[in-house]
């Protein structure tokens, strides 16, 4: 049980909530990742300031890492993707395309992943983010059990 | 344009480095992280890890404080509105969109805002991600062409 982070958890669980209540009270737009990185193309209205979060946001980790080396990964631990399953003979990289394409088609058609629904949706107290994130977590979990990927 | 504003897009900075900030400080970067929380095939064997949830609740209990603040303002200090969706009816699409995402995040341990952020140390093959979850994107707003104004007039 060596890798329970209580402390590190709550400290960037404050964070992440911080940056959700920055973007609403300063702008009026939900810190919904997938809905900001999804609408960077045309016809989007409003790209520079979603390209801007998005800059920040990968700049920012780059440099708490730096900050705080031995917190997360990163340095001398690399945050490595999964690899498919053993005895599944799927090639990473399909498994990877595979996840991918779902996360970007189902967080579409849902409106809304883990910042979306399951911050900024649960604090407004959305019926419909409450469905998403039950829906979510209970599939995603069950993922995991099937493919015992971990 | 007030959306070109150096305020509007300092906030929007502002609020991106600290979300940078906190999925790194929390740790939920790593895939590996996330999927142990997913596992809840190891809670009998004592090697469940929690971190998630001290991550995720923080995060809505300080929103919750922000959106009733905000409640209680006709709008945000640097936009016209809060644009907050307007569409309540929970159907077909949500719950297959969920699950679709659940399936997707439970392969790969990766939501889209981790994945993003992991640009900050290129982890192999992270580029795959990046490209199909943005090819996937937009193949759901092909399957559902007009989704919002259309499924705002339905629910009118």
């Amino acid at each position: 049980m060596d890798a329970f982070s209580p402390l590190s958890a709550t400290l960037g669980g404050l964070l992440i909530g911080l940056a959700s209540a920055v973007l609403w009270l300063g702008n009026g737009r939900l810190a919904g990742i997938s809905g900001i990185f999804g609408q960077l193309l045309p016809p989007a209205q409003t790209i520079v300031w979603r390209l801007v979060f998005l800059v920040s946001l990968i700049a920012a980790t780059f440099l708490a890492a730096r900050l705080w080396p031995g917190l997360g990964v990163g340095g001398d631990r690399p945050a490595a993707l999964m690899a498919a399953p053993d005895g599944w003979s799927i090639p990473t990289p399909v498994w990877i395309a595979i996840a991918g394409l779902l996360t970007g088609i189902g967080t579409k058609i849902g409106n809304g992943c883990t910042s979306g629904h399951g911050v900024c949706g649960l604090a407004r107290l959305s019926r419909r983010s409450v469905v998403a994130v039950l829906v979510f977590f209970g599939v995603a979990i069950v993922t995991v059990t099937v493919t015992g990927i971990v | 344009m007030h959306r070109l504003r150096p305020s509007y897009l300092a906030t929007a900075a502002l609020s991106g480095a600290l979300f940078g900030a906190g999925l790194y400080v929390s740790q939920m970067v790593d895939p590996t992280k996330v999927l142990r929380f997913l596992d809840f095939t190891a809670i009998p064997t004592g090697d469940w890890d929690p971190s998630l949830a001290f991550v995720i609740v923080p995060a809505i209990l300080v929103m919750f404080v922000a959106v009733k603040y905000g409640r209680k303002r006709a709008a945000p200090l640097f936009d016209i509105e809060f644009h907050e969706p307007e569409y309540h009816n929970i159907d077909r699409r949500l719950i297959i969109g969920a699950a679709l995402f659940g399936v997707g995040w439970g392969m790969s341990g990766l939501c889209p805002g981790p994945a993003i952020s992991l640009v900050a140390f290129l982890p192999n093959e992270l580029w795959i991600f990046l490209v199909t979850l943005f090819i996937g994107s937009y193949a759901g707003s092909a399957i559902v062409p007009s989704g919002h104004a259309k499924r705002l007039a339905n629910a009118q």
